[in-house]
C-alpha cells in the first residue's frame, strides 16, 4: 500500500533546540502579569516545566513544511 | 453480548418479565454496595431514577412504547448537564455553580429512548487527564484491580460499566478520554466522528477535539445508544447537519467488502509486547494482513497538546486569574502553562492539523478500517508517575494517550474494543475508520465480538 513517507526522522521533544529553563521561568514571570495571571509561588516551577514542554512541541512543528494551508475558522455572518 | 447488556434488560422490561423499577432498584443497590470502594459516582439520583423507572412501567402498563432503551440504567460523566444537578466537570470550582436547568442533548435523547439516569460519574478535572486521579473527589479505582487507575478522563464511566453498576455510560473524548478508560477497564467505547453527536450541554475542554460518546458492555448496546443520540442539534455549532445513519441494523453485515489494515510505525512501537499481541490477535481474526504507515504522529501529538492546552486554558481563564489554587493540583500547572502559549504556536498547530488530515485521508483511499492499540500498557497503579515501557522509563499519564491522541486530533471515528482473554488486566484495540463511517466500525466490532475475540470484562 502506498503511503506518504515520513519526511524526517522521528522527532522528539527531548531533541528540541535549546530551551533554557531559566528563559522559560523568566517568560512566565514577565508575561503572566501582563495578561492578569498571578502564578502562585508553589506553581511557578510546574508552570515553567509544562510551558517548556509546550514550547518544545511548538519547535517540533516549527520546521515542518505544511505548504500553503488555509485554516481560517469558517464564520458565517 | 453479555447477560447484563442494555438491550437485554430493555427486552425483559418490555416483555414485562421484570419491571423497570426493580431493575433500577437493583442497580441502585449495586452502587450502594460497591461504589464506596470504587468511587465511580459523584452523585446518585435515587429518587428521580426510581420515578423515571416507574414512568416506564406506567407507559408499558398502558400499552404504550417507552423506547428502545426502556428502563435501561445509565450514568453520565459529570461534565454533562443534568437538570437539577450542578455540572461539576470534575472540579471544586463548579460546585458553586447553580444546578443545570436542562439536560445535555445526548442525555435528553437517551432518556427520551426510555433509559433511566442513575447519576453522575467521576472524571479528571475539566477532562484534563487520562487517569481520573481527581484530588477533589478522589481517584476512581479500576474494578479489575482497585490499586490501579480506571483510565480517564471518563474513568468513572469506564469503571461503572466494567463493575456492572450500569450497562451503559456516557463519556467525552478530547485526546482519548473515552477510549483509554474503555481499554483499561475492559469495555467497549465509541468516539464518533467529530461533530457527529451533539456536545450541547457538555462542559467543553478542547473545543477543536471535544467529542461525546457511549461506553457499554456489548457492541449492540454501543450501537443502540449511539443511534438514539445521533441527529442534528442547532444548539451545538459543531454538530453536523447530517441525518441519522443507524448502525444497530447493520451489525450482521460482516466485513466482506471492507479493507482492514494494521497501523504500523508509531502505532507498533513504544508499547508493551502484550499490547501488540492484542492487535495481532484482532488482525488475525479479521484476516487483516496489510500494514499502513500514518506519518508524523509525534508532531500530531505535539500539535494536539498545544491546541488542547491553549483552548482549555482559554475556557477557564477567568478562574485561572481569580482562584488558581482552587484547581486540582493535577491540572492547575498545565492550565496555567496553556494560558501562556503564544498564539502563533496555536495557529501553527492548527495548520499542521490540516496537513495531517490530508495524509490520513490518502490512507483511507486504500483502506476502510485501521487497527491500532488503544494504550501502550494496561492500567498503571494509582499515583504512579513513571513507568518503564519497552525498556524506557517514561511519564505514565501522558503516555496513555500515545495511540489515541493522533486520531482524535483529526476527528476520526474509533471504537476501542476490549480484547477477550487479556489477563490479568484488560487491554483495548482501536478500530478506526474514515470520517462519518461509523457503520464500518460497528460491523467490524460485531465480527470480533461474534468471533469471541472482543468481549467486555465485567468484574463481579
Amino acid at each position: 500500500m502506498s503511503v506518504t513517507p515520513e519526511p524526517s526522522p522521528r522527532p522528539t521533544l527531548q531533541a528540541s533546540p535549546s530551551l533554557q529553563s531559566s528563559d522559560v521561568v523568566r517568560y512566565v514571570d514577565e508575561t503572566a502579569p501582563l495578561i492578569g495571571l498571578r502564578i502562585p509561588p508553589e506553581c511557578r516551577e510546574g508552570v515553567a516545566r509544562n510551558l517548556a514542554g509546550l514550547l518544545a512541541a511548538g519547535v517540533l512543528l516549527g520546521d515542518f513544511p505544511v505548504g500553503n494551508i488555509e485554516t481560517a475558522p469558517v464564520f458565517e455572518p | 453480548m453479555t447477560p447484563v447488556d442494555a438491550l437485554g434488560i430493555a427486552a425483559d422490561i418490555r416483555a414485562r418479565r421484570v419491571t423497570a423499577r426493580d431493575v433500577t432498584a437493583r442497580a441502585l443497590e449495586r452502587i450502594r454496595a460497591r461504589d464506596t470502594s470504587l468511587n465511580c459516582f459523584t452523585a446518585v439520583l435515587t429518587e428521580s431514577a426510581l420515578r423515571d423507572a416507574e414512568s416506564v412501567d406506567a407507559v408499558l402498563a398502558a400499552g404504550g412504547t417507552p423506547g428502545p432503551l426502556a428502563g435501561v440504567p445509565f450514568a453520565v460523566k459529570n461534565l454533562f448537564d443534568v437538570a437539577g444537578l450542578t455540572t461539576l466537570a470534575g472540579s471544586k470550582i463548579n460546585a458553586g455553580h447553580p444546578p443545570a436547568t436542562r439536560d445535555a442533548t445526548v442525555v435528553s435523547r437517551l432518556r427520551g429512548a426510555g433509559a433511566v439516569l442513575l447519576g453522575a460519574l467521576n472524571m479528571d478535572e475539566y477532562a484534563f487527564g487520562f487517569t481520573t486521579e481527581n484530588s477533589h473527589h478522589g481517584p476512581t479505582r479500576n474494578p479489575h484491580d482497585p490499586a490501579r487507575v480506571a483510565g480517564g478522563s471518563s474513568g468513572g464511566s469506564g469503571a461503572a460499566v466494567a463493575a456492572g453498576l450500569v450497562p451503559l455510560a456516557l463519556g467525552s473524548d478530547t485526546n482519548g478520554s473515552i477510549r483509554v478508560p474503555a481499554a483499561l477497564c475492559g469495555v467497549f467505547g465509541l468516539k464518533p466522528t467529530y461533530g457527529r453527536l451533539s456536545r450541547a450541554g457538555a462542559a467543553l475542554f478542547g473545543i477543536s477535539f471535544d467529542h461525546v460518546g457511549p461506553l457499554a458492555t456489548s457492541v449492540r448496546d454501543l450501537a443502540a445508544s449511539y443511534d438514539v443520540m445521533q441527529g442534528p442539534d442547532a444548539t451545538d455549532p459543531v454538530c453536523a447537519d447530517r441525518p441519522r445513519e443507524a448502525c444497530l441494523p447493520r451489525l450482521d453485515e460482516g466485513i466482506g467488502d471492507l479493507r482492514v489494515a494494521v497501523a504500523d510505525g508509531h502505532f507498533a512501537s513504544r508499547g508493551e509486547p502484550e499490547v501488540f499481541a492484542a492487535v495481532e490477535q484482532v488482525a488475525k481474526a479479521l484476516g487483516a494482513e496489510r500494514r499502513v504507515t500514518i506519518p508524523e504522529n509525534d508532531r500530531a501529538r505535539a500539535a494536539a497538546t498545544i491546541i488542547t492546552a491553549s483552548e482549555g486554558a482559554s475556557l477557564h481563564m477567568d478562574d485561572l486569574r481569580s482562584r488558581p489554587l482552587d484547581f486540582d493540583p493535577m491540572t492547575r500547572d498545565r492550565f496555567l502553562a496553556g494560558a501562556l502559549v503564544p498564539a502563533a504556536l496555536y495557529v501553527r498547530a492548527q495548520r499542521f492539523r490540516a496537513w495531517y488530515r490530508e495524509r490520513v485521508r490518502e490512507i483511507f483511499r486504500e483502506a476502510d478500517v485501521l487497527l491500532a492499540p488503544t494504550t501502550p500498557f494496561p492500567a498503571p497503579r494509582i499515583g504512579q508517575d513513571t513507568i518503564t515501557v519497552a525498556g524506557e522509563q517514561v511519564p505514565t499519564r501522558p503516555m496513555l494517550g500515545l495511540y489515541t491522541q493522533p486520531l482524535s486530533f483529526i476527528g476520526l471515528p474509533v471504537i476501542s474494543v476490549p480484547v477477550a482473554g487479556a489477563h490479568p488486566l484488560p487491554l483495548g484495540v482501536q478500530v478506526v475508520a474514515a470520517p462519518w463511517n461509523e457503520a464500518a466500525l460497528f460491523r467490524t466490532a460485531a465480527v470480533l465480538e461474534r468471533a469471541g475475540v472482543a468481549a467486555a470484562h465485567i468484574a463481579g
